[in-house]
C-alpha cells in the first residue's frame, strides 16, 4: 500500500483494471489494430493534457485550449488551401497558438486577473475568430502531402502517436529534470516563496500559457489532416477532457502536485473507456453517463486512498 | 469558586503515545500555565478538554464531578473554551460574522440574522478588548495581532469558566499584551479559570499562579509561578540543564555592509540606520511600526522611494529579490508556512529553490550535487528529519523554521535578514537557531533581525534600533539597553 502511494500508482492500476475488464467483455479489444486506434485516439486529448498539467501545476487552468486548437487549425488550413507551403502554413497555426497562449498568460500574470475567468474570455474570443475567419464553413480540399501527418506511419506507428510520445517525454523531462520545470512547481506550490527565492514569476506563468497554446496549435494541425477538414467547431469541449486528463492523473487542482506521467495515464484511462464502449456497442447517450460514473469513482477511489 | 481535573489522561495516535497518565488542575479565578516543548503534549492534552479529541484513559472531573465531553458542543456545554494558536477566524466575512458563527441560536430570528443585537454586542466585546474596528470590517483587512484580539473576543463572547489559551500573545505587540492581561485580571476576578501556554518565561511570572510542566507526554511537576526558578522550569522542559537562554557572543564589527540614509518607502517615512560586518543587529518597535516593510524594501520585494541605500560598499536599490540574492543578502521571511516554505516540497525541493541555478548544468538539475548539498545543510544544522524527501510539511515547526534559515544561509549570503525568526517554537530550537546565528556572525558577516520578543532581542543583538510609526526613532545598545529605553522609543519619544 505504501509502494503504491509514494508512487503514486493509483491511477495507473486504475487503467491497468480498465484494461482487463474491457479485454474480458470485447475480444477485439486487444487487437493490435484496436490498440493502435485507442493510441491515435487519445493523441489530440493527450497533447492538450501535457500543456493542461503545465497549466494547472501553477494553479492555472486554461478552458481555451479547445478554441485555440481551432483557431490555428483553421488559419493553418486557410493558408494551405490558398496554397501556402504546407510546412509555413503549419509554423503559422503554431505560432497563433503561441500567441493565444502569451494572451492569456500576459493578462493573469501581469494583468494579475483570474485564469478561470482569462480563458473562459479566450474560449469564446478564439472561437469567434474561428468563426468569423471561416464565416462558418469547413475547409476542405487540404492538399495531400498535409494528411500524411495525421494518417502516416513510422516503423508501423501512426505519426501523431510518435508526436506525443516526443511531447511526453520532453514534458516529463522539463518537469522532472530541469531548474525550469522545479520553478514551475515552486510557483503553483507557493507563489509567494518562489518569488523571494528569485523566481520571475510572470515570465513563468506566461511561458506555461505559451506551451499550452502551442501544443493546443500540435493538437489541432493533427486532428484536421486526420479528419482531411478543419471544422470551425472543432475542439469544442477538448479542455474539460484535458483537465479530466490532468485530475484523473493525480495531479492537483491547486498547483504544486502532479505529474506528467498521471497525465498519460489519465488520457488513456479516457481513451481506453471510450473505445471500449464503443467495442460494446453502448448507446452513446449512455456513453458519456457511464464515462462520467467512472470518472468520479476513480477520482473518489483515489481521495480515500490518500 | 469551580476547580477542574485532568487525572490519569492517555492518548495514542496510530499507535504512538503522546500523553500517558497527565494530569492538570484548573482552578476558577487562577491562572495556570502550562509549559512544555513542542511536541510535549500540550496542544493534545488542551484538545481532549475542548472535545476535539478523546482521551484513550483518565477523567476529567468538574466541581467533584466525573464529566464526559466527547465533542465540541460537550464543553460547550460545561463552559469551556479554547482561544487556539492558530487563528480560527473567517477571512472573507467580517468582524461580527466571525462572532456570529458558533453562536447563531441568540443572534438570530426565524433564520435572519439579527444585526443590531449582534453589532451592539459586538461593539462591546471589542470595547472591551480594546479593538477600535467597526464589527462590518473584514477580518482579512486586520493585521495579525488585531484577529487575535478577535478571536479572544470570540470567546468572551461565550460565558465560558474555563478558557484555554494557546500562544495569545505570539502575534501581539507589546500594548496588546498588555491589554490581554488586562483582561485576563478581569476574568480572574469573574470567577474563570485560564490555562496558559506560552514559550515566554517573563510573562508567565506575570499573570500565571501556577505552572504545570509536560516532557514527552509525561506530567513532569506543578509548582508556585512565584516561587518558581526559571533555569529550572526550562530544564524540566528539555530534560537537561541550560545555563543561558541567550548566549550572546562578542561582537567585532567590521565594515559596513548595509547602509540607510532617510530612506522613505511607501510605508515607511524615514529610516537611518546600519549594520556592520560581525554583529546582530536587532529591529524591535510595536506591532505595525513598519519594521517588517522596511526589510522588504531593502531585500526589493517593496521599493525604496527615496534616500540613500548602499549595500556592501555600493549605492544600489534593489528592484527584484533576486537582485537582493545575488548581491548577498538574503532574507528569512516572517511567516514560515505562508512566505518561507512551499509545504508539499520536500526538505531537499525547499532547500535547493534558492539556488537552483548554482546545481544546475544547461538548465537540468544535478540531483546528486542537490542531495549531497541538501544532506551537508541537514547535518550542519541540525534538523531532525526522517529523509530528506519527507515533505517540509511534515515537520514540527522548529524544524522547519531552520530549513528556511538553512535555506537562505546555505547561499553564502553577506547579510542574512531574520523576521521573527523564533516566533512560536520551542526552547531547545530557539536555542538552535541562536546558536547558528553566532556562528554566522563569528564568520564576519551580519544580521539585521526582527523581533517582537524583547528579551530575546536585547539578549541577542549587539544593538537595537527601535522604530515607531514607520520611522526608526533611535539605537540603543551596551548600558542603554533595557526595557525603559526600548518602550521610550517605540512609542514615540526620544532619549533622554
Amino acid at each position: 500500500m505504501n509502494v503504491i502511494k509514494k508512487y503514486r500508482l493509483g491511477p495507473l492500476i486504475g487503467l491497468v483494471l480498465i484494461f482487463i475488464v474491457m479485454s474480458i467483455l470485447s475480444n477485439q479489444f486487444l487487437t493490435f489494430s484496436n490498440l493502435r486506434n485507442v493510441a491515435l485516439q487519445t493523441t489530440v486529448n493527450a497533447l492538450l493534457g501535457v500543456g493542461m498539467t503545465f497549466v494547472i501545476l501553477t494553479s492555472g487552468i486554461d478552458l481555451s485550449v479547445g478554441s485555440t486548437l481551432a483557431l490555428s487549425a483553421v488559419i493553418s488550413s486557410g493558408l494551405m488551401v490558398a496554397h501556402v507551403n504546407v510546412f509555413l502554413a503549419c509554423i503559422v497555426g503554431i505560432v497563433v497558438g503561441a500567441a493565444g497562449g502569451a494572451l492569456n498568460g500576459l493578462l493573469v500574470s501581469y494583468g494579475r486577473l483570474a485564469p478561470f475567468i482569462v480563458t473562459l474570455g479566450t474560449q469564446q474570443l478564439f472561437r469567434g475568430l474561428t468563426e468569423v475567419y471561416t464565416h462558418g464553413m469547413p475547409i476542405f480540399n487540404l492538399p495531400n502531402s498535409f494528411s500524411n501527418l495525421g494518417t502516416g506511419l513510422i516503423a508501423g506507428i501512426p505519426i501523431p502517436v510518435v508526436i506525443a510520445a516526443v511531447v511526453f517525454i520532453v514534458g516529463w523531462i522539463v518537469l522532472k529534470k530541469t531548474v525550469v520545470g522545479r520553478k514551475i512547481y515552486a510557483l503553483g506550490g507557493n507563489e509567494k516563496v518562489a518569488q523571494l527565492a528569485g523566481v520571475k514569476v510572470n515570465r513563468y506563468l506566461v511561458w506555461v500559457y505559451v506551451v499550452a497554446g502551442v501544443l493546443a496549435a500540435f493538437a489541432g494541425l493533427i486532428l484536421t489532416s486526420r479528419l482531411g477538414t478543419a471544422e470551425p467547431t472543432a475542439g469544442t469541449g477538448y479542455e474539460l477532457d484535458a483537465i479530466t486528463a490532468v485530475v484523473l492523473g493525480g495531479t492537483s487542482l491547486v498547483g504544486g502536485e502532479g505529474s506528467i506521467i498521471g497525465t498519460l495515464v489519465g488520457a488513456l484511462i479516457l481513451g481506453v473507456i471510450d473505445n471500449g464502449l464503443n467495442l460494446l456497442n453502448v448507446n452513446s447517450f449512455w456513453q458519456d453517463a457511464v464515462k462520467g460514473l467512472i470518472i468520479l469513482v476513480a477520482i473518489l477511489l483515489d481521495r480515500k486512498k490518500n | 469558586m469551580g476547580k477542574l481535573m485532568m487525572r490519569g489522561i492517555s492518548k495514542s495516535f496510530s499507535g504512538v503515545r503522546v500523553l500517558e497518565e497527565v494530569e492538570l488542575i484548573v482552578e476558577g479565578g487562577k491562572v495556570v500555565a502550562l509549559l512544555g516543548e513542542n511536541g510535549a503534549g500540550k496542544s493534545t492534552l488542551m484538545k481532549i478538554l475542548t472535545g476535539e479529541y478523546q482521551a484513550d484513559a483518565g477523567e476529567i472531573v468538574i466541581d467533584d464531578q466525573v464529566v464526559d465531553i466527547k465533542n465540541v458542543d460537550d464543553a460547550k456545554k460545561h463552559q469551556i473554551g479554547m482561544i487556539h494558536q492558530e487563528l480560527n477566524l473567517f477571512p472573507n466575512l467580517s468582524i461580527a460574522e466571525n462572532f456570529l458563527i458558533g453562536n447563531e441560536a441568540e443572534y438570530q430570528q426565524s433564520g435572519f440574522i439579527r444585526s443590531s443585537k449582534l453589532n451592539d454586542k459586538v461593539k462591546s466585546i471589542l470595547q472591551q478588548v480594546n479593538l477600535q474596528r467597526h464589527p462590518s470590517e473584514l477580518v482579512k483587512n486586520l493585521g495579525i495581532g488585531e484577529q487575535q484580539l478577535v478571536e479572544i473576543g470570540k470567546a468572551l463572547l461565550q460565558d465560558v469558566k474555563y478558557l484555554v489559551m494557546d500562544e495569545p500573545t505570539a502575534a501581539l505587540t507589546e500594548s496588546e499584551t498588555e491589554r490581554l492581561f488586562q483582561i485576563i485580571e478581569s476574568l480572574k476576578k469573574n470567577g474563570v479559570g485560564i490555562v496558559y501556554i506560552s514559550h515566554r518565561m517573563e510573562e508567565l511570572y506575570r499573570i500565571a499562579d501556577k505552572v504545570s510542566v509536560l516532557r514527552d507526554g509525561r506530567f513532569i511537576a506543578t509548582r508556585d509561578m512565584k516561587t518558581a526558578d526559571e533555569n529550572e522550569l526550562v530544564s524540566m522542559m528539555v530534560g537537561r540543564t541550560v545555563d543561558d537562554r541567550y548566549p550572546k557572543t562578542p561582537s567585532n564589527p567590521g565594515q559596513v555592509l548595509l547602509k540607510a540614509v532617510d530612506v522613505k518607502t511607501p510605508k515607511v517615512k524615514r529610516a537611518t540606520l546600519e549594520v556592520r560586518a560581525g554583529e546582530i543587529v536587532g529591529l524591535g518597535g510595536l506591532m505595525g511600526a513598519g519594521r517588517t516593510e522596511l526589510v522588504s524594501a531593502f531585500a526589493g520585494v517593496d521599493r525604496i522611494v527615496e534616500g540613500e541605500f548602499e549595500f556592501n560598499g555600493k549605492r544600489t536599490r534593489f528592484k527584484t529579490p533576486k537582485q537582493a540574492i545575488d548581491s548577498g543578502l538574503a532574507f528569512v521571511t516572517e511567516d514560515r508556512k505562508s512566505q518561507g516554505l512551499i509545504l508539499p516540497f520536500s526538505v531537499r525541493e525547499n532547500m535547493a529553490l534558492p539556488t537552483l541555478g548554482l546545481r544546475s548544468r544547461f538548465g537540468f538539475i544535478q540531483s546528486r550535487q542537490e542531495r549531497d548539498f541538501t544532506s551537508e545543510v541537514v547535518n550542519k544544522m541540525r534538523i531532525k528529519v526522517a529523509s530528506i524527501d519527507q515533505p517540509a510539511g511534515s515537520l514540527s515547526g522548529g524544524n522547519q523554521q531552520k530549513i528556511v534559515i538553512g535555506k537562505w544561509m546555505a547561499q553564502d549570503p553577506v547579510l542574512l535578514i531574520l523576521d521573527e525568526p523564533t516566533r512560536g517554537i520551542d526552547v531547545g530550537a530557539k536555542q538552535e537557531i541562536y546558536e547558528l546565528m553566532n556562528a554566522f556572525k563569528s564568520q564576519g558577516r551580519g544580521i539585521l533581525m526582527i523581533s517582537s520578543d524583547l528579551p530575546e532581542l536585547m539578549g541577542i543583538c549587539d544593538r537595537i534600533y527601535v522604530m515607531h510609526e514607520g520611522e526608526v526613532m533611535g539605537e540603543i545598545k551596551g548600558e542603554e539597553m533595557n526595557n525603559e529605553n526600548f518602550m521610550k522609543l517605540a512609542t514615540g519619544r526620544k532619549l533622554s
